[in-house]
Order: structure tokens, then sequence, then C-alpha cells
């Protein structure tokens, strides 16, 4: 790593990684930081979705085609990350769907869904 | 049928799991059968296969007969063997406490079944990422219980609890992302040998262990990790704190013994002094401010749940030190704990049924009232504390004597003061229990009924049953422990080389 043209290549090619950093770090922030409890639940999408790109851009390789076996087709794009990914997203939506249930109840019973708000009323 | 073993093990609870919900179209009480009947066949099967183990050694499946390592495995060791029994056992005590406690919906014994496949698919699987989607499904089940409490404090306890874990589940997915990037594969077998050859100094694999471990550090609710499990504890039913007090940390911790055995290997820990080092670190915090933070509660249960916190850390300290012996100490207490906090959890219930008493003032002068759910709890909090012979002096003894034979110090003190620090706030609860004016008249049983989400006050002989079996285990299983450390001897061997 100490030659130039490595380090501008470094810059240049590797923006999908730059993109995960990005949506990790707005998905933690929003989730730790939003007092609203539905901005909460979005920022932990965000945060996934980060991961889920992760994953996909291990599958890359340059010059690699679809993982459909033909004769003389390779080299391939690895398939296995995909299918992870594809697990983890009905995760996800599973979780979204039971989190959003939960803030449903808490706004029926509570009237809001501020987090600070929801504090006082809660240790009443 | 005997080959497929480890898989219905888990197939089992996730088909009984729908059957529930297809009987609520006909009657709304169909769960807690369908859920004995469910976990009596896993009890079986889990004995079916505690036999193989014993007989014929470490039991492999290949999930679909896909060709390893690329396929799904299954694996059961003297480790997850222990660890299967004790979620079967456990499972059985809480529907038996639970078929008076409640909750009595179909949808809740639903989610109890999938929570038990979670957890023993968790136990099983040799696959990092099988793990992953297992972890989710016992978070997902784990939230959904917590939330079946009536209150809608439960359901705030429950968002608190799903954001937190999720989070540490998704750290521990990307985790497994290095561990991929790294070696191309996600059998914990192959890992632990593609992992030695990509070298334990690469900054993948340091990442991909940071991770993981810190992922699973959440789910087992390590200081400062753990603030979602008081709240969760606390408002959820009686039936689901005794449940996932027992259980869902418990298993976390497993899979996180796992994962440095299988996956990480001892090889690891001992070529980078650093991950050991942290790893007992946290482990140590979290043994002193658990037990600090519960001596300062006024709550019984957030008491409990604190002393989870602590508790667990020991077990984590135990697989730190990483020699058989401790080893052997962290797995006994592993399973001692989880017997020991599951029945406290339950005959805190009673207690409260019966004399309405929730926090240590309230338990004042309580021990005449309610004297068998008392009596079990102050054995369980003695066997807690680790007052021989009960289960949780051996483990602690064990986990003691590894931690003199590897010459780690500091672990050695924070243990003994940690012993001492236990019995603070147990020693106070049985003050207030036997030696204390009562604070609670007779009719005070009546007035808070708030709590519970069905069946009233009344306790069944089912509930008593089961903490004073609870009580009765935490100083019977000391005799399983020979049995234990054979098993564990024949089976761990190649983890602990």
């Amino acid at each position: 790593m100490t030659a130039d043209p490595l380090q501008l290549d470094l810059l240049t090619s590797r923006y999908n990684y730059y993109a995960v950093v990005l949506l990790l770090g707005i998905g933690l922030y929003t989730l730790i930081e939003s007092p609203n409890l539905v901005k909460k639940v979005i920022g932990m999408n965000i945060f996934q979705t980060g991961i889920f790109l992760f994953f996909i851009t291990l599958a890359f390789r340059s010059g690699g085609n679809p993982p459909v076996v033909t004769e003389g087709g390779g080299p391939y794009a690895s398939p296995l990350p995909h299918v992870l990914i594809l697990t983890a997203i009905v995760v996800g939506v599973s979780l979204t769907a039971v989190a959003l249930a939960l803030i449903v109840r808490i706004y029926s019973e509570y009237g809001t869904l501020d987090e600070e708000t929801l504090e006082g009323l809660y240790y009443d | 049928m005997i080959d497929h073993l480890p898989v219905l093990l888990v197939v089992v609870p996730v088909l009984g799991a729908t059957v529930p919900l297809v009987a609520s179209l006909y009657t709304d009480r169909a769960g807690w059968g369908v859920a004995a009947a469910t976990m009596l066949v896993h009890a079986v099967l889990a004995a079916l296969l505690a036999q193989q183990v014993r007989t014929g050694g470490v039991v492999s499946y290949a999930v679909g007969g896909f060709a390893l390592p690329y396929g799904i495995e299954l694996v059961v060791d003297g480790l997850s063997l222990a660890v299967v029994a004790l979620v079967s056992a456990i499972s059985l005590g809480v529907l038996a406490y639970a078929g008076q406690a409640g909750p009595h919906e179909n949808s809740f014994y639903s989610q109890f079944l999938l929570l038990v496949a979670g957890l023993t698919g968790m136990t099983v699987t040799g696959d990092v990422f099988n793990l992953y989607v297992f972890l989710e499904i016992t978070g997902l089940a784990a939230y959904g219980l917590v939330a079946s409490g009536r209150e809608a404090s439960a359901a705030v306890a429950a968002l608190k609890y799903l954001i937190i874990g999720t989070v540490g589940a998704s750290l521990y997915l990307l985790g497994v992302g290095y561990a991929l990037a790294a070696t191309g594969t996600l059998n914990m077998a192959d890992l632990s040998t593609k992992l030695a050859a990509a070298g334990y100094d690469s900054t993948l694999v340091l990442t991909a262990f940071g991770l993981m471990v810190g992922g699973l550090s959440v789910k087992v609710a390590l200081f400062p990790l753990h603030t979602w499990q008081p709240d969760a504890y606390a408002h959820s039913p009686d039936s689901v704190s005794a449940f996932i007090s027992a259980l869902v940390s418990t298993v976390s911790a497993y899979a996180l013994a796992r994962l440095l055995f299988s996956v990480f290997t001892v090889e690891f820990l001992t070529a980078v002094p650093a991950a050991r080092w942290a790893l007992v670190a946290v482990a140590s915090v979290s043994i002193v401010a658990g037990s600090a933070l519960a001596v300062s509660q006024s709550n019984v249960q957030r008491m409990l749940a604190y002393s989870s916190v602590s508790q667990l850390g020991l077990v984590i300290a135990g697989f730190a030190v990483a020699t058989p012996i401790a080893v052997l100490g962290a797995t006994v207490h592993l399973v001692g704990h989880a017997v020991m906090k599951g029945g406290l959890f339950a005959a805190s219930g009673i207690i409260e049924r019966e004399t309405g008493a929730t926090t240590v003032g309230g338990y004042a002068g309580m021990g005449s009232r309610t004297p068998l759910a008392a009596g079990s709890f102050a054995v369980l909090a003695l066997g807690m504390v680790g007052v021989p012979p009960a289960i949780g002096f051996v483990g602690k003894w064990y986990i003691l004597v590894g931690a003199i034979e590897a010459g780690l110090w500091p672990v050695v003190a924070v243990l003994l003061l940690s012993t001492l620090l236990t019995l603070a706030y147990f020693a106070r609860l049985g003050e207030r229990l036997y030696f204390a004016e009562a604070t609670i008249r007779d009719e005070g049983a009546v007035a808070d009924g708030g709590e519970h989400t069905d069946g009233g006050t009344t306790v069944s002989t089912g509930m008593l049953a089961v903490v004073v079996l609870a009580a009765v285990l935490a100083v019977a299983l000391t005799a399983a422990v020979p049995a234990l450390e054979q098993l564990l001897t024949d089976t761990l061997p190649p983890l602990l080389q």
C-alpha cells in the first residue's frame, strides 16, 4: 500500500464500502439520537441495510458473471452472500413488523411516540 | 428417524408452534396442551440424542444432505447436549408453571414453542450464519413474549429489548461478514482451520472476533450492554421472566463459548492476548457492576435481573480463562445459574401472588406467610451465593481453580469479591423474609393483582412443585457434575487443545 496509484485506486474503486460506513453511521446515530420511536426503527433499518450492502459488495469480483453455471462461463460472482442477505432481509422485515406493532400499542396507551415524554409517563 | 435427531429437535417445536394458531379457529385454550405435548416429544428426542452422544461421541448432521462444509451442519457434543437438556427441562418446568399462572392465549404458546425452537437451534448449529438466524428467531419470540404482559409498560420494555437486541444481532452478522471475507466459509469447524490459515493477527479476523463477541455480549447482557434486561424481566408475566431469565441469556452465553472454542479456538486466545484480556475485562466489570447494581435495587425482580448480569459475567470469565477446569466450571455455572435464576423468578412470582410483596421491604416477614415459596427462594438464593453443596458452589469453585492455575489473579480477586456482593443482596432478602416484622397486612394479597396477565392470585400445586423442584435441583445437580465432566472430557479436548 505504499505505491501512490494503489492508494488512488483504493479511493476511487471502493465507494461501496464508503456507502456501507455511511449507512451504518447514519442508522446507528438515528437509532440512538432520535427521540421519536418510529425514527428509531427507521434508523435500525438503515443500519441493517448498511450490513446488507456490505455482504453484497463482498460477492463482487471484477469481470465476474452471474452465477448461472454454463460451460466456460466463469469466473462467477459469489452467490452465497446474496442468499444470506435474502434471509437477513426477511429477518429484518419481521423485526420491523414486531417493532411497529409494539409502537402502535405504546401509542394507543400513552398517546406519545416521544421517548422522553414516554419515560416521564413510564416511571410514574 | 434416529439419524435425524438433531434436526428434529428444531423442527418439532416449529411445527408445534403453528398448531395453536390454527386451533384458534375452534378454541382459544388449546395452546397449553399442544405446547406440553410438543415439549414432551422434545424431551424424548433430547434423551435419545443424549444416548447417542454418550455411546457414539459427537453427532454431526448435514441438513438437507448437502455436502459439508457447504451445507448447514448441526453438531451435538457434550457442551451442546448439556444446554439442549437444559432447554428441554426448563421449558417443561415453565409450562407446568404457566398452566395456572398464564398467559393462556394460544398465541402465547406459539411464541413459546418458537422460542424453544430458536434456542435449540442456536445450541445445535455448527454454522455461524445459521446461528444468526436462530439468534433472531429467539429474539423475535422473546420480544413477543415480553410484550405479552397486560400492562402497556411491557410493550415499552419489549421495544427497548427489540432495538438493543437487534443492534447486537446485527453486529454479530457484520462480524460474520468479516469472517466470510477472511475465509470464504461459514461452517464452524471449517472456519477454525481457515481462520488460522488467514492469520490470527489479520485485521479481518480481529474485526470479526470483536464484532461477533460484541454482538453476542448484548444478548448475554454483559455490562454495559445489559440495559434492556431489567425492564424486560420486571415487566413481563412471571412465566415469561422465569423462562427468558433462565434460557435466553444462557444460550447466548453458550453461543459465545461455542465461538470461542469451535470457531476462533483457544490458540487464537493465546495468540492474541489482547482479545482474551478484553473479554476478561468486560466479564469482570460485568460481575462487579451487576452485583453493585443488584445491591442498590428495591424491586426484587430487578435485583434478580442485575444478578444475572453479574452471574453471566462470571460464566464468560470462566470461558475466557479457557483451561479445561475453568470451562467445566463455567458450563456447570451456566446450567446451575439457569435452574436457580428460573426458580428464583418463579418463586418471586408465587410470593407476589400470595402476599402482594414485590420489593425488598415488602418481603419482610413473608417467610411464614408463604413457607414453601419463601423456603425455596432462600435455598435458591444461597445456592446462587455459592454455599456448598449447592451447584452454584461447584461452578464458582472450578472457575476459581482454573483462574488460579492460569495465573489470572484479577479474575480470582473479582470472583471472591463477587461472592461477597452476591451474599450482600441475597442475605438482605433472606433477613427480610425470616427475621423482620411484616410490613404488608394480609388483605394486601388481593390489592396488588394488576401485574398478572391471567389466573388472578391463585397459586396451583404445579407452580409450587416447579419452584420446590428447582430448589431441590439446585442442590441435587451437584451429583451430576462428574457425569458432565466425563461428557465434556470425552468431547471437549478437540476444542481445548
